[in-house]
């Protein structure tokens, strides 16, 4: 963990994301096991008003979500740095049939990571998504995490964009090796 | 020709035969497909599913992106709870995302059928040969996931009971229906993605 955010304001805004995520009546959280999404994923298995769906690869989310908006229901696609690229094709669907999108990225690869196996795709994430029209938005600092979601869900269920939020390392600290 | 292999005729010689007709076996299995919303994954199953609800706004096909067709049954199953789902999808494509089984039957939606047109091959790209002519079965690996409800459908005596299971409704069915290598019914498709999400919103969402 890094000194601006800490164990317990980590906590604070992954709930502040969840309460917000659940006030725009988002209703499918799609994930592999991330331990940056660790408050996000607890929080929908706990809540009987969704449906947490834990994912085998991170293309089944974007699929999913497809699923969701024919059906009239919002979801998010909640992955790790290293899944963005297991989704590239998948997102064919949102490029090519205009699926609104929202997808929730915990970065690894970029600062401070401390593993070298991170950083191919870590690095790699902008670009790529940007290739598949996914409008990428960085969060630094945890009091731009709230506003960066908010403008992200309107981007998305109003404006019918593909948007990634892309939680950074400076947010949620290096893992330590 | 194929290239050939001991191993691979060995294999051939162990797989199932493929007897069925796609162009009669998928209405028969089916049955009023008004009753279903409708996924179908690229290729041959987007003809027979296009074909059989005549391109239905009630029927999402697709036209890439393969390997989608089961999540996006599983999104749209759980967004629609009151709603049955009948998702159909080639052995080719299933192949490509057989984690989606796995994923599914740990949900196991109970309006959410899988119906697997299996014609052992590669039909879109010129008939080579897939890896359920040679061994693989895809029933096994869907319940091996989890699935509990599961057949295959080989023959004509098979039909009735897969039938039944597509729309037994108290968990996720998945049905594999083994044909000959034969083309899908000729339809022209709306390879308009958009549009056709439009389509099936509005018709799903603000019924006339």
């Amino acid at each position: 963990m890094t000194a601006n955010s800490g164990a317990s304001g980590t906590a604070r805004w992954q709930d502040e994301l969840y309460d917000e995520l659940r006030r725009h009546d988002v209703t499918q959280f799609a994930y592999v096991p991330d331990a940056g999404h660790s408050v996000l994923i607890s929080r929908s298995l706990a809540d009987p008003a969704v449906h947490s769906v834990r994912l085998t690869t991170e293309e089944e989310g974007v699929a999913m979500l497809a699923g969701a908006d024919l059906g009239g229901r919002k979801g998010v696609l909640l992955m790790q740095s290293s899944g963005v690229g297991n989704c590239i094709n998948m997102l064919s669907l949102m490029k090519g049939a205009r699926f609104p999108f929202l997808t929730l990225v915990s970065m690894r690869g970029d600062y401070g990571e401390g593993n070298p196996w991170q950083f191919a795709m870590g690095q790699a994430v902008e670009p790529v998504l940007k290739a598949m029209d996914v409008l990428c938005l960085r969060v630094e600092r945890p009091e731009d995490v709230l506003p960066t979601l908010r403008a992200a869900l309107t981007m998305v269920f109003q404006g019918g964009q593909a948007v990634a939020v892309l939680l950074t390392q400076r947010l949620i600290g290096a893992k330590k090796f | 020709m194929e290239p050939t292999s001991k191993a691979i005729n060995a294999a051939k010689a162990a797989a199932p035969q493929f007897l069925l007709d796609r162009g009669t076996a998928v209405p028969v299995l089916v049955g009023r497909q008004e009753d279903f919303l409708h996924i179908a994954g690229l290729a041959g199953t987007a003809y027979d599913i296009a074909s059989l609800t005549n391109g239905g706004a009630h029927a999402y096909t697709l036209a890439g992106a393969m390997g989608a067709a089961c999540m996006i049954g599983l999104g749209l199953a759980l967004a629609c709870p009151d709603k049955r789902i009948l998702v159909t999808t080639g052995d080719g494509e299933l192949l490509m995302s057989l984690g989606a089984l796995a994923t599914i039957a740990v949900m196991n939606p109970p309006n959410l059928s899988i119906l697997c047109v299996d014609n052992g091959h590669y039909g879109e790209t010129g008939y080579q040969v897939s890896h359920t002519s040679l061994g693989v079965d895809l029933e096994a690996i869907a319940s091996g996931s989890g699935i509990k409800l599961t057949r295959t459908v080989e023959t004509e005596a098979d039909i009735a009971e897969g039938a039944r299971i597509l729309r037994q409704g108290n968990a996720t069915a998945f049905v594999l229906l083994r044909v000959k290598p034969t083309d899908p019914p000729k339809f022209k498709l709306n390879l308009d993605g958009a549009v056709c999400r439009e389509a099936f919103r509005k018709a799903l969402l603000q019924p006339a």
